[in-house]
């Protein structure tokens, strides 16, 4: 086009000028141009300074009237090394509490634990956390914990403190003082204790377990000549027999039973091996309830059965009988059944009775089980408490003999049946001293309270096995005025009071020298302490000899005493509780209980006959022995004529939440059984239970089939298959990159709960309270599904971790009406809590229903004031340091659910991205599937064709919840496979 | 239009038009009886007693209603389909019957549409404060914002809000259309300066010229011409929130049209509820008359006869569909805990109409009043029935639970019966509760044969 001018002028002007005179300026320059004097060409001018005042008077006004929030956060003035503001640091660490054991990794962020994980190096926890090691980070925030050395609940220094019983000691030297602990399996504070005692010789040290194996450690002390508690081996066995031990629930040391059991029942691949496992009982334990085959008996009938069992196997033998009534078809059978698993078969009892554990020996040595599945050599440490001890402890408290009593955490006042004389008993002593975390019955009794520290902020070293060592470390200073009980111990014996220089200072002389790999002890040291734990290994084949026992004396005193009439007493530990220390965790308080799903409670079990005959409902009131009300629940397979009951409940001196929830035992021996009478009497109680209908319905929601059936058809059971491409309306989602999914394999999932409280922890799920739960309120996101089937009296049981499923073709998020959850290009289900306005529609349409609303507000996010529901107090300044940074606080009024841990898929998929690969499979692990003992739970890539999580749900057990509804879940199950005799 | 002489006439007592005008601007002219404040106070204390639970319910959170995480919505959700429902009548009857050209109607349509607008009004409440965060409500509406957010056109919920928006915007226009001539009127006859003021703004300047009552005739055919089909979309779409779920029992294709013959059935029931009354109170026995309740009845025994069909059709098809879950979510419903529920709804909507065949009763006042209360309380429990027994055990058995109301939901429930029975007594001393102008044309209309048998 041609170029028509304007003028003469513009014509003739060069292109050059032109461009100069046109030039753009930036904002700086018409800035600094109006300094200048103001000449006319190319500066800015008045006009220009008066817009540039205006707009950025315009913008300092909006600005500053937008209000900003006040930040607190206050930057390190000198950064610490080791912490990086976002990012988490893992300490090796381990956990103890009474006889519980867990090597773990404590997670910190910005120097707060905030979450407990397994230690995967440890051959006895294996990377796994029951519920009461996630819930344990909860503890250490808790406000109702002593803050200060007392004297006479006055507040003292920790110098006027150690003057004061020092002097006391001084005084009492003449006297009798016992030292109470739990079983001591830490090497160095055994020595601490020895080192104390030395310098105090009048002080005895007695060791006293809730839960006591110490019919074990005799009948072992009587058999083999050392009293000790053996490793059972359940991953040796083919079949497991168990005489009323809880051995995945509470019996010693159930977080390594329930790896090596569930090791021997996963059918991955081409394994179709299989343990079976039989267990007699009269409550329905969780052992029980994932049994082949569950007989249940009263308690005084398991006596009788194990001698009858032996007298059978002896005959197999063709040994010589014992004098005993004749054996039941069913008995004979299992002796048959033992004879042909010889040395690959494992009998437990969890009995209290001398005689009976003398006979589960006797059974096992001549099954042949010794060095195979049971191994003496390298015995398990966490419990050596001989009930003898605590008894004559009592008896001496009592009579005067003696005159002091230091009590290091452990509340028998509260949790020995003979809790009421040594209350009044300790009341009279001259001395008493409380070393203790918290107040509780027994500490609150004395005069000295030397506060503990929780043990995220304490050193520690522990041998669970002989041999087996893991290191404890702070993760934390210690929150309040507290000092650890070692630290106490060397302070009061007038040596060095850093018990970690103690530590250190023992390991160097003792463990350093066991090994090679290290020439200097402080690699070794660091080494040790990274990896947090130290095994010496062990090549010893020694042969387990049978010493000469009167085994004729202890049949005899088995077949004695025969079954009574009598309504029979069991007092248990629940998964949750254990025997009460944890009781003002609201984490624990409000997990169900695997079996019954009841939270916040204890009730008395009994048999559906039972309450029949005696016209009993749940929730009805019975007076027990005349004394104690309590209400009933119909537990499915408690034998009839007995009842149980759990303890751990009923604390009266406890923190804010633990205090009168339940009911207190107190009296009831927890060694063997009690007779008692029930009576009905007026009332009705309330539970807060989380699954009220207990029966499938005939819906193939757990599809199970038995291992005979699988190994002809891998697909038995499973055989629903509901194939439709492509039914819904709307396109089927397509993932390019990844495709997060689960797997469960219900085989493994003993349904023990932990996954739930590792979820809650992870992803700051709120606590409602029991009267919220009675309501169906509560907000767990991963809840165990527990169905029984069959006859009421001999139940079958199923478990279900049921979780979000995350829909690829999800009911809940096409009726959302400001499209508040939706699908992420990763095949994720999420929520957007702030686009949430509440409708509950998404809740409505969910066929799992795992949404969870908000239904008050429970965590203060909410914009209204004094509406806060927080009956546990977890909005607290401190407690809120429990808190997952990572995940939102939801608000009142939102839904909620699980999100896969996304917080975790996207902190491996930077990590991966960092180092410029794609996420390795094993690599991303969700909080559940991090914690779970048994290994059921499976997170990977289902576009990865290589990932486990491929293999895994291709295999012909693999099946969707409800696929019939065409929602195409993320989450798969496998089918339950049951090992029974057919 | 051909109108047979024996048929009863529309308008009882041989009325001259001045009559008619003095009858039904009597109850605005007067003063208020004794009952008009007994009504009013007892309806406003509900109305009270509804808006300090409905505060309760937004400072509180929803756990103060009986909900819990298996069942999202209970009473609320019950009682604004409830309230949608009678919401139907009053332009069926101002819309439909106009464009059918049923001239019975005059006499009613005033103040069925009246009752159609609070009720909607009623309903509208529902939603908004069975919301987790009702003050964000305003993210339902498709805005423009910064942030690019938009609404989810899948969700049958947004389908509500334009529906019931709409619903409500129309059935006002057609209202408040029909009402002019007679503010206008109502402005020509009162006497007070300021009364005189407010009818006159609200008349906008109608002085009844042939060319105004052209335009009124015009527009009053294209607003029933938008209405008509907004009856039958409204009450659909507020069944596509349960039709398009996957819980069974509600995943049912043959709820719109069951909804809408049940929002009708429910609909007239209210209307005759309120018209018994009325007509009794206010002296307007010559305007409603028997031969207007008969011809309500009638169209009750219709639409009740559908709903009937339908609820046995639903029963045969989740046993003829073979999917466990559908049989089990109607045998639920019938022998489950909630039992007691389905038998009232099955006494209430299936069976009490039915005897409205006999036309003794039919005729008979006392009758149709207390079955019209049945009705109420039937299509009450019909919503329940749907929406708590159909969620309360859905698919997996681990998660059934029992709903309860508190004492804030019938509160709240409380408060919108007093609400709608103060907006209809407020309603009644403002303007004419029978169009005054619509009515004067059917005055002679039909019934030759006995107006002169009246005047003889």
């Amino acid at each position: 086009m041609k170029k028509y001018w304007k003028s003469q002028q513009e014509k003739n002007e060069s292109p050059e000028i032109k461009t100069v005179k046109h030039k753009p300026k930036g904002n700086l320059e018409q800035v600094l141009d109006i300094f200048e004097d103001g000449t006319v060409e190319a500066k800015s001018n008045r006009r220009d300074f008066l817009k540039l005042c205006g707009y950025s008077l315009a913008i300092t006004t909006v600005l500053s009237s937008c209000e900003n929030a006040v930040q607190k956060a206050i930057p390190y003035l000198n950064k610490p090394e080791e912490i990086t503001p976002g990012i988490a640091n893992y300490y090796a660490s381990t956990y103890i509490n009474g006889s519980d054991y867990a090597s773990i990794l404590v997670k910190t962020r910005e120097g707060r634990p905030i979450k407990i994980e397994g230690n995967n190096l440890s051959p006895i926890s294996n990377g796994a956390c029951s519920a009461r090691v996630q819930a344990s980070v909860l503890s250490l925030y808790d406000s109702s914990r002593y803050q200060h050395p007392q004297i006479k609940q006055e507040k003292v220094s920790w110098d006027e403190f150690d003057k004061s019983v020092s002097d006391a000691l001084e005084a009492q030297k003449g006297n009798q003082i016992a030292l109470l602990t739990p079983t001591i399996f830490s090497p160095s504070t055994r020595k601490a204790i020895k080192l104390f005692t030395a310098k105090y010789p009048n002080i005895k040290w007695i060791q006293y377990d809730t839960q006591s194996a110490s019919s074990i450690l005799k009948a072992h002390k009587l058999c083999f000549g050392k009293e000790i508690l053996p490793d059972y081996r359940f991953n040796k066995a083919n079949l497991i027999v168990s005489f009323d031990a809880d051995f995945l629930g509470t019996w010693i040391n159930p977080a390594e039973y329930i790896k090596t059991y569930t090791d021997t029942r996963k059918l991955s691949g081409t394994s179709n091996k299989m343990s079976r496992h039989i267990q007699f009982e009269s409550r329905m334990s969780l052992t029980g309830s994932n049994a082949d085959e569950r007989h249940t008996i009263k308690p005084s009938e398991l006596n009788l059965l194990i001698a009858q069992l032996y007298n059978e196997i002896l005959a197999l033998k063709g040994l010589k009988k014992y004098n005993a009534s004749e054996s039941s078809q069913k008995i004979k059978e299992l002796a048959n059944d033992l004879f042909k698993q010889k040395s690959r078969s494992l009998v437990v009892s969890g009995s209290h009775d001398l005689n009976a554990q003398i006979i589960i020996n006797a059974i096992n040595y001549e099954l042949e089980n010794l060095d195979k599945t049971i191994r003496l050599d390298n015995p398990l440490q966490n419990h050596q408490a001989i009930d003898e001890d605590m008894d004559q402890l009592i008896n001496d408290l009592v009579s005067g003999q003696v005159k002091g009593l230091i009590c290091y955490h452990s509340n028998p006042v509260y949790n020995h049946h003979k809790g009421d004389q040594l209350k009044k008993a300790i009341e009279k002593l001259a001395f008493s001293l409380s070393i203790h975390e918290a107040p509780n019955e027994t500490s609150s009794l004395m005069k000295f309270v030397a506060p503990d520290n929780h043990y995220l902020e304490s050193w520690n070293d522990s041998e669970i096995k002989k041999n087996s060592f893991s290191l404890m470390q702070p993760a934390i200073h210690p929150l309040f005025d507290t000092r650890q009980f070692q630290a106490s111990l060397l302070k009061w014996s007038d040596l060095e009071t850093d018990y970690h220089k103690f530590i250190m200072k023992n390991w160097e002389e003792t463990l350093f020298p066991t090994q090679t790999l290290y020439t200097s002890f402080k690699p070794y040291w660091e080494h040790t302490l990274q990896e947090g734990i130290f095994e010496i290994k062990n090549n010893s084949q020694a042969k387990s000899k049978f010493a000469q026992v009167d085994i004729q004396k202890a049949f005899d005193k088995l077949t004695q005493k025969p079954g009574t009439k009598n309504i029979e007493l069991q007092v248990y530990e629940t998964i949750a509780l254990g025997n009460g220390t944890s009781a003002n965790n609201p984490w624990l308080q409000e997990m169900p209980d695997p079996i019954s799903k009841i939270c916040w409670d204890n009730y008395l079990n009994i048999s559906p006959k039972q309450a029949k005959e005696m016209e009993l409902e749940n929730g009805n009131m019975v007076k027990l022995n005349d004394k104690l009300e309590l209400p009933v629940y119909i537990l499915p397979g408690q034998a009839y004529n007995s009842v149980s009951i759990a303890t751990g409940y009923g604390r009266e001196i406890c923190g804010k939440v633990g205090a009168e929830v339940g009911f207190n035992t107190s009296g009831f021996t927890q060694n063997g059984f009690s007779n008692v009478k029930l009576q009905k009497i007026e009332g009705q109680y309330d539970f807060a239970m989380t699954q009220t209908h207990h029966s499938m319905e005939g819906r193939a929601i757990v599809r199970e089939a038995n291992l005979d059936e699988y190994k002809k058809n891998p697909k038995a059971g499973n055989d629903h298959k509901h194939k439709y491409k492509n039914a819904g309306i709307y396109k089927e989602p397509e993932f390019p990159n990844h495709h997060w999914g689960l797997a469960i394999d219900l085989n493994a999932c003993i349904g023990c709960g932990a996954c739930t409280i590792a979820c809650q922890a992870e992803n700051n799920v709120p606590i409602v309270g029991k009267k919220e739960v009675i309501r169906a309120h509560e907000m767990s996101w991963i809840r165990i599904d527990r169905y029984f089937s069959g006859d009421e009296n001999k139940p079958g049981v199923v478990f279900q971790p049921v979780m979000c499923q995350h829909c690829d073709n999800a009911p809940c998020e096409n009726v959302c009406p400001v499209a508040a959850t939706n699908h992420s290009s990763e095949g994720l289900n999420q929520m957007i809590y702030n686009r949430c306005i509440g409708t509950r529609y998404c809740g409505n349409n969910c066929p799992y229903k795992v949404r969870r609303f908000n239904w008050y507000d429970y965590t203060q996010a909410d914009s209204i004031p004094n509406n806060l529901h927080d009956p546990a107090g977890l909005t607290s300044d401190l407690s809120r340091m429990v808190l997952n940074p990572d995940v939102t606080i939801r608000a009142k009024g939102v839904i909620e659910k699980c999100s896969m841990c996304v917080q975790r898929i996207q902190e491996g998929k930077l990590n991966a991205k960092l180092k410029g690969r794609k996420v390795k499979d094993g690599e991303i692990k969700t909080a559940c599937q991090q914690t779970c003992p048994s290994g059921a739970i499976l997170f990977g890539d289902l576009n990865d064709k290589s990932s486990e999580l491929f293999k895994v749900t291709s295999s012909g057990r693999n099946y969707h919840l409800l696929e019939e509804i065409h929602t195409l879940p993320s989450v798969s199950y496998l089918t339950k496979i049951r090992n029974k005799k057919s | 239009m051909y109108v047979s002489p024996i048929r009863e006439p529309l308008i009882k007592g041989n009325k001259t038009y001045s009559q008619i005008t003095k009858d039904i601007a009597a109850p605005i002219e007067g003063k208020p009886g004794k009952a008009w404040y007994m009504g009013i106070s007892l309806s406003l204390s509900a109305m009270f007693l509804g808006l300090a639970m409905m505060g309760w319910t937004i400072w509180e959170g929803i756990g103060t209603w009986g909900l819990n995480r298996t069942i999202g919505w209970g009473w609320g959700i019950t009682n604004f389909v409830w309230w949608v429902g009678i919401g139907h009548a009053g332009t069926f009857i101002s819309a439909i019957l106009l464009l059918f050209r049923q001239k019975w109607r005059t006499s009613i349509n005033r103040s069925a549409e009246a009752m159609t607008i609070f009720a909607v009004l009623c309903a509208g409440l529902f939603p908004l404060i069975h919301m987790g965060r009702p003050l964000l409500a305003f993210f339902v509406f498709p805005y423009p914002n910064t942030r690019d957010l938009w609404v989810n056109f899948n969700s049958p919920l947004l389908w509500d809000v334009f529906a019931i928006s709409t619903y409500l915007l129309v059935s006002l226009l057609f209202w408040y259309m029909g009402l002019i001539p007679d503010i206008g009127t109502m402005r020509d006859r009162v006497k007070s300066k300021a009364k005189k003021f407010i009818y006159g703004l609200l008349s906008f300047g109608w002085t009844g010229s042939v060319k105004h009552w052209q335009r009124h005739e015009k527009l009053s055919l294209i607003l029933a011409g938008l209405a008509a089909p907004l009856v039958l979309s409204v009450h659909s779409i507020v069944s596509a929130d349960f039709a398009t779920s996957i819980i069974p029992g509600w995943h049912t294709t043959i709820f719109p049209p069951y909804f809408v013959a049940g929002a009708i059935f429910s609909g007239f029931a209210m209307v005759l509820t309120l018209l018994i009354v009325t007509r009794k109170v206010l002296n307007l026995e010559n305007y409603i008359t028997l031969a207007h309740i008969e011809s309500m009845n009638k169209i009750i025994i219709a639409t009740g006869s559908i709903v009937g069909i339908a609820y046995l059709t639903e029963l045969f098809i989740s046993w003829y569909s073979g999917v466990e879950y559908e049989q089990y979510a109607f045998l639920n419903r019938a022998a489950g805990p909630y039992w007691w529920a389905y038998a009232i709804m099955m006494t209430c909507n299936v069976i009490s109409p039915q005897l409205l065949w006999f036309r003794k009763l039919r005729r008979n006042l006392v009758f149709t009043f207390i079955l019209s209360i049945f009705i109420n309380i039937g299509m009450w429990f019909e919503r329940f029935v749907i929406i708590v027994t159909s969620l309360h055990r859905d698919y997996l058995p681990s998660s059934w639970s029992m709903y309860k109301p508190t004492l804030v939901e019938v509160g709240i429930f409380v408060g919108t019966l007093g609400l709608f029975f103060t907006c209809f007594l407020l309603f009644i001393r403002a303007f004419p509760v029978i169009a005054i102008a619509e009515v004067k044309t059917v005055v002679k209309s039909s019934g030759e044969k006995e107006i002169k048998n009246e005047t003889l």
